[in-house]
């Protein structure tokens, strides 16, 4: 059994919430529009208190968007709430082009990312939107990983002039982020010293990156865990300096392995210091039916599958000839 | 089975599934010995999360092993919440999200058209799902196909997720924009086997442009404690309420 599940867990979407909740009594201007998702983003405190400032377009993602752009254009605060598979595949151009192209002051909430809605099948599997959403020029692109830093990146994006894509869960995560932490967009954090290996992950997964790291620590191999909530832009520098200090880096991530953080990580790391990576997610295939837990953990991110993944990397490392 | 998943639409199921026993048990031209016969009548469920009603009549008519329903969303069963037309027999194309369903019946009827062959396409969506743009784009080529061989049933239950349709996003006069839109459109009892046949009969009988069977129904009908609560959209009963739904459904209302 994990370390994690010892723990108490909680669905991050509280704590989303309540701070939009916050950001709308000290900001008039703060609006939430949704697609018929009020209770799936916990919207009923907003909606009892603001009705009218709460827009419900109804079932109809590309209108949410384009409608989300124009509150904009006219002088408000909108934050889109739904469904991150929704929100990003079918609203897609609407994101390009009326919100990151047109630039305009939209946050954009995706909910229940990721595989959080496992049991409903690859539809609701949300595990694409990081390749869509950070090939788009102009989005900031945030995962946050307990309820501590969810609070924070949603005042950060709303502090922050321009399109953002928060991407959250609703999976029970441990809080996990140190007293007196400081989320800033595009900074990473190391939660866990080591000089063997980096484990770099967001989201959902960091606990797991922990977990994995006791267990490896266990065994004398000390691992970095780098939580990279920000995939855009991206922390450059704590990826080049993981690459340099520990010579090979694992990344998780509750999204396909093609295109998402490990893909973003690889292109630092092969321009400016290139070691053996592996990438952990998806493996490229439309999950099958199941808890989004009992995916991860069959593709891999369990803590023990991450250890493993983390121990076959640093003897892979440690035996290879030099040139 | 929502029990067993723990999961599921049962408000959704529950008000369709009068219309899935019409179409497989009357009215579909489809054979669970040869499921993907290229002469086979197709049929979409558009709003997929009422898949759970969708096996449960596939199973009934031949497609599945009774018993395979019971592992409904359970890790590693292929009857996922939503259809999946590569692991489950029957099922066309896969849905979920919703609005996907009519672009492609469309796409389906067309191709008989040009193919010149006679097996015919049925969709059925929900009515919030109509707030998607999509429908009325697909519905636009329709009309414009004259696409007599496709019948759109819509599953009028008058709610959607969190909300009823008239307080979220009104589609009222719903049966005056198909009309607008060039299809022909009969209202049914979507509870009502002999409504529901009538109108499948008119839509086979109608020539040159696409028939809309505006089927009237409750949002989990025949459970009264359930029935028109928007909460029953995706709740799971407790044991009390499974076993006073189940005598409700095999009883009738006390
Ligand atoms: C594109 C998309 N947006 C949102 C959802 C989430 N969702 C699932 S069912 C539902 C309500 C559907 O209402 P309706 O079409 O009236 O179907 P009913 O269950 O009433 O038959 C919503 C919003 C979805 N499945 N797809
Ligand atoms: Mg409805």
């Amino acid at each position: 059994m994990s370390p994690a599940t010892q723990r108490a867990l909680h669905d991050c979407r509280g704590a989303f919430a309540e701070t939009l909740v916050e950001l709308a009594e000290a900001n008039p201007d703060v609006v939430a529009v949704c697609n018929d998702s009020v209770g799936s983003s916990k919207l009923e405190g907003f909606k009892e208190r603001w009705p009218e400032r709460l827009v419900n377009v109804g079932i109809a993602e590309q209108n949410l968007v384009g409608v989300a752009a124009g509150l904009a254009n006219g002088g408000l605060l909108p934050f889109v709430c739904a469904a991150a598979c929704f929100l990003t595949a079918r609203a897609l151009e609407q994101i390009k082009t009326d919100v990151a192209y047109s630039d305009t002051n939209v946050k954009l909430c995706g909910i229940s990312s990721g595989m959080a809605y496992g049991e409903l099948g690859a539809t609701h599997h949300s595990t694409e939107d990081f390749g869509w959403t950070r090939v788009i020029p102009n989005l900031t692109v945030i995962a946050p990983a307990d309820r501590e830093e969810t609070r924070q990146a949603v005042r950060a994006a709303a502090a922050h002039r321009g399109p953002v894509y928060l991407r959250l869960s609703r999976m029970g995560v441990p809080d996990i982020m140190p007293d007196g932490y400081r989320f800033a967009i595009g900074r990473a954090v190391r939660l866990h010293e080591g000089r063997d290996v980096s484990i770099i992950a967001n989201g959902t997964l960091t606990h797991r990156a922990l977990d994995a790291a006791e267990l490896l620590a266990r065994e004398g191999i000390q691992a970095r865990v780098i939580n990279m909530a920000t995939v855009k832009p991206l922390d450059e520098d704590a990826i080049v300096a993981a690459a340099r200090d520990t010579g090979a880096i694992v990344t998780l991530e509750e999204h396909q392995v093609h295109g998402g953080l490990g893909s973003a990580v690889a292109e630092v790391v092969v321009s400016h210091e290139p070691v053996p990576m592996t990438i952990l997610g998806v493996p490229g295939i439309f999950a099958p039916t199941g808890s989004a837990s009992w995916l991860l953990d069959r593709f891999g991110m369990s803590a023990q599958g991450i250890a493993a993944s983390a121990r076959e990397l640093v003897h892979r490392k440690r035996t290879k000839v030099a040139p | 089975m929502v029990n067993e998943a723990g999961a599921g639409h049962l408000g959704s199921e529950l008000s369709c599934v009068d219309l899935l026993v019409a179409l497989y048990f009357g009215e579909l031209r489809v054979d669970p010995t040869d499921p993907m016969a290229p002469g086979r009548d197709r049929f979409v469920l558009s709003k997929g999360h009422a898949a759970g009603a969708l096996y449960v009549t596939l199973a009934e008519a031949g497609f599945l092993e009774p018993d395979e329903v019971s592992t409904f969303m359970r890790a590693g069963s292929r009857l996922s919440g939503h259809p999946d037309r590569k692991a489950v027999p029957g099922v066309e194309t896969n849905t979920g999200p919703l609005g996907h369903g009519l672009p492609v019946a469309v796409g389906m009827a067309k191709a008989a058209r040009l193919r010149g062959e006679d097996w015919r396409t049925y969709v059925l969506t929900g009515d919030g799902e109509l707030q998607e743009g999509s429908n009325w784009e697909a519905g636009m080529a329709a009309a414009q196909f004259r696409l007599d061989n496709l019948t759109l049933l819509i599953d009028h239950n008058r709610f959607q997720q969190g909300a009823p349709v008239a307080e979220t996003n009104d589609l009222a006069p719903l049966a005056d924009k198909w009309r607008a839109f060039g299809w022909h459109v009969v209202d049914i009892d979507g509870h009502d086997f002999d409504s529901i046949h009538a109108g499948l009969d008119v839509a086979r009988a109608t020539s040159d442009r696409p028939t809309c069977l505006m089927a009237h129904t409750n949002k989990a009908e025949g459970v009264s404690f359930m029935r028109d609560r928007v909460a029953w959209h995706h709740r799971v009963p407790t044991e009390e309420e499974y076993v006073r739904a189940r005598a409700d459904l095999t009883e009738g209302p006390s």
